[in-house]
């Protein structure tokens, strides 16, 4: 049959169970979007193409399925770059399709020409340029499958607009895709798993350190059984959370900078270190050369490049974290490590009176109080999408989640602005929960005008603003290591209510933790997407603390009793 | 130390820059690179020398694999191998110099490939230690320009560096 090379594209993304594109239309890509209306995938517009990238980046982090983000050519494509680099960061499956000027001008600096697929290289896994409509098809379903297999991540396909345009005797094929090179679906070696066991059932004083690969792989469940059998304590990383439930004994909590005191302190005794599906990232080991010196170091990735890349290991398993899980456990003995285990335990409870939570209430409304107070109101169970700064650690800290895949985050890149537009993904892939966008005053305003896609689209998101009236991470480390010089931190943000209400949505202010739970309430009850400013003490800082340079387990712990540092409002 | 990788790609536009890219973005710099077809339909094979230590040439050899277009990547440096580079030198050869100049030609078992009345190309391959020696001595002569291949090599014995499509080392 004849199809153009824009309704060739419509029908790939409807053969790859596309259901909803993020886009922004443009000279270059009207041809796509002058045969959307003949296929059934609906479309997002946003506000900027930096969001639009974000929410197929949170569409695809709530669903585990591929999320599509849709640009026209130059300022469009090069506006996706942010939302590129923070899904390659942090492994999300999505497929950016940019329109191109037509082939001939290719090079020539035609009008909205950018070299896109050179642009974004080094932040896609990888990315294609398409000049004929027969090559489309080919192409797109390249992109879906290297997106998607192995360590997910982003891919790019840019097309232009001739071979949008251009007619072609075409049919769909489905035969399976192989690439002479690309390996997504590495095993080890039985030997090698056997040797995992056995350094597993040697160990005294083991410790797992649990990472988004846990969750992508599907593993939770047997993460759990691996755990109770060997009775080994959890670490999380902060893309881990969710990979055990929080309220198991066996999960200690958040690692790393700003993790638990007793967790780092953990990982600093531990004599086996079980990495799974995590990356040794730096604001996670601290300073490498005092890093778990005791520790033997078992690593299991998907990624070749991981093992031995920040952290030495002794042994390196490549593969699907499950597969390899559940051929390494039947082999695992079971243990009780009960010293070990205690030993935690007794730390925890020791740390526990230094925590926010259990301090008296001095009147002044905490952020970590009304995260803590939205988990409480929440049962939990709330789709969490959280910006980038010091709401995004107490986040961790405070909402703790039961559930996999219930909270999603910028971690790797730190992407202020990603919380609205991811959340607002979320809830398109995931209707059913309970998104709840937990934002600062800097992160949100970054990417604020997301909300009228939000009023548009009748997505239903509550926002969460924890309003310091500064950019209160940079803040904190000024507060901590530049003498309190306040340098460009301090921001007056606009009426976040009148803001709401300009788009036709709900705004609500929160002065007073006496206030919090009925506001969360309202937010439930009410239609359409609901802005909450809640007016936060203005300089807490996020504790504990591994400042550079020192061992992860020489944290700056919060002062008891709490400082009163701001001014009252 | 200097190793020698021998990279198996598609033969495609813009593979060579992701390629260096991975070179570039790990601060390597590149002593030489050469690229060309195979016997195979589709693939081309570079040899890159580069200059670092063994974890970094492991860790280089990871991320190359994470190119899609990428086939195969072999350290050469660590098997008995051959390495040729090739060169050309444009040398001054009045009348006077031309026979010292053919008697070193003939000693390196180089080649002369354009002569002038004033001026001599002479062609020379081997590994870069003699290509180097060569180029010494025609110095006193006054070279006029030079330009060289970069090494390409390959691994001795009978064994292809790569069969069936199915090469990735793990």
């Amino acid at each position: 049959m004849k199809r153009t090379g824009a309704e060739i594209v419509w029908e790939c993304l409807l053969r790859e169970g596309v259901d909803t594109v993020f886009g922004y239309p443009g000279g270059a890509s009207l041809p796509i979007y002058d045969a959307m209306k003949n296929f059934d995938i609906h479309h997002v517009l946003g506000r900027h193409e930096q969001g639009l990238t974000h929410m197929a980046d949170g569409y695809a982090r709530a669903t585990g399925r591929v999320g599509v983000a849709m640009a026209t050519s130059g300022p469009g494509a090069t506006n996706m770059v942010t939302g590129i680099a923070t899904a390659y960061m942090d492994s999300s499956p999505i497929v950016c399709i940019t329109g191109q000027v037509a082939s001939q001008y290719v090079g020539f600096d035609a009008f909205q020409e950018t070299d896109v697929t050179g642009v974004t290289q080094p932040i896609t896994k990888h990315n294609y340029l398409v000049t004929r409509a027969e090559e489309i098809m080919p192409t797109i379903r390249k992109a879906f499958y290297i997106a998607r297999s192995g360590r997910p991540g982003p891919v790019l396909v840019d097309i232009c607009k001739d071979a949008q345009q251009h007619s072609i005797d075409w049919e769909y094929d489905d035969t399976p895709i192989a690439f002479r090179g690309y390996r997504p679906d590495l095993r080890p070696a039985t030997e090698k798993i056997k040797q995992a066991a056995e350094m597993i059932n040697q160990a005294k004083r083991p410790v797992i350190l649990a990472g988004r690969g846990v969750l992508m792989s599907g593993g939770t469940e047997l993460l759990r059984r691996f755990a109770e059998k060997a009775q080994v304590p959890v670490g999380l990383t902060l893309l881990g959370i969710g990979a055990m439930p929080a309220s198991h004994p066996l999960t200690m909590g958040m690692m790393g900078m700003h993790g638990e005191s007793w967790v780092n302190e953990a990982i600093q005794e531990a004599d086996l270190l079980l990495a799974f599906g995590m990356r040794f990232d730096d604001r996670v080991t601290g300073t490498v050369d005092t890093y778990a010196r005791d520790a033997k170091k078992l690593h299991i990735d998907i990624d070749p490049s991981e093992l031995n890349k920040n952290v030495p290991v002794d042994l390196g398993l490549v593969g699907d974290l499950k597969e390899i899980l559940e051929q390494v456990e039947p082999l695992v003995k079971p243990a009780d490590h009960e010293e070990w285990v205690d030993h935690i335990w007794c730390k925890r409870k020791e740390s526990g009176i230094r925590d926010i939570q259990n301090l008296p209430d001095s009147g002044h409304l905490y952020a970590p109080h009304v995260i803590n107070d939205l988990w409480r109101f929440t049962e939990g169970e709330a789709l969490v999408v959280s910006d980038v700064g010091q709401h995004q650690m107490w986040t961790a800290q405070y909402y703790r989640h039961d559930l996999p895949m219930r909270f999603i985050t910028s971690g790797g890149l730190g992407t202020m602005g990603f919380g609205l537009p991811a959340g607002i993904g979320a809830k398109i892939g995931c209707p059913e929960c309970n998104v709840w966008v937990i934002a600062g005053d800097g992160g949100f305003q970054m990417t604020q005008a997301e909300l009228s896609t939000a009023a548009q689209e009748g997505v239903k998101v509550n926002v969460a603003i924890m309003n310091n009236g500064f950019l209160g991470m940079v803040r904190q480390w000024q507060e901590f290591f530049y003498d309190k010089n306040y340098a460009a931190t301090p921001m007056r943000s606009p009426d976040f209510i009148k803001i709401a209400e300009a788009h036709g949505l709900t705004g609500l202010r929160v002065t007073e933790r006496s206030q919090v739970e009925a506001a969360i309430k309202q937010a439930h009850e009410t239609e359409g997407a609901v802005v909450i400013d809640f007016r936060v003490e203005q300089e807490d800082s996020v504790y504990p603390m591994v400042p550079s340079g020192v061992p992860l387990d020489k944290m700056i712990r919060r002062p008891s009793p709490i400082v009163e540092t701001a001014r009252d409002r | 130390m200097l190793y020698t990788l021998s990279v198996l790609v598609d033969d495609k536009p813009g593979v060579l820059d992701r390629v260096a890219a991975v070179f570039r973005r790990r601060k390597f710099n590149i002593e030489s690179l050469t690229v060309g077809h195979t016997d195979h339909v589709g693939l081309s094979r570079m040899t890159i020398v580069v200059d670092g230590e063994e974890q970094d040439v492991e860790r280089i050899t990871h991320y190359l694999y994470k190119l899609v277009n990428v086939i195969f990547v072999e350290n050469l440096t660590v098997r008995p191998m051959v390495s040729r580079d090739l060169a050309m030198v444009k040398v001054n050869a009045s009348p006077e110099k031309r026979a010292e100049i053919l008697n070193m030609v003939n000693v390196f078992r180089a080649h002369v490939v354009d002569i002038t009345p004033t001026a001599m190309i002479a062609e020379i391959t081997g590994d870069s230690e003699k290509i180097e020696s060569f180029v010494e001595v025609l110095k006193p002569m006054g070279i006029i320009e030079m330009v060289r291949t970069g090494a390409v090599a390959m691994a001795r014995g009978d064994e292809p560096m790569f069969t069936n499509g199915n090469g990735h080392k793990n």
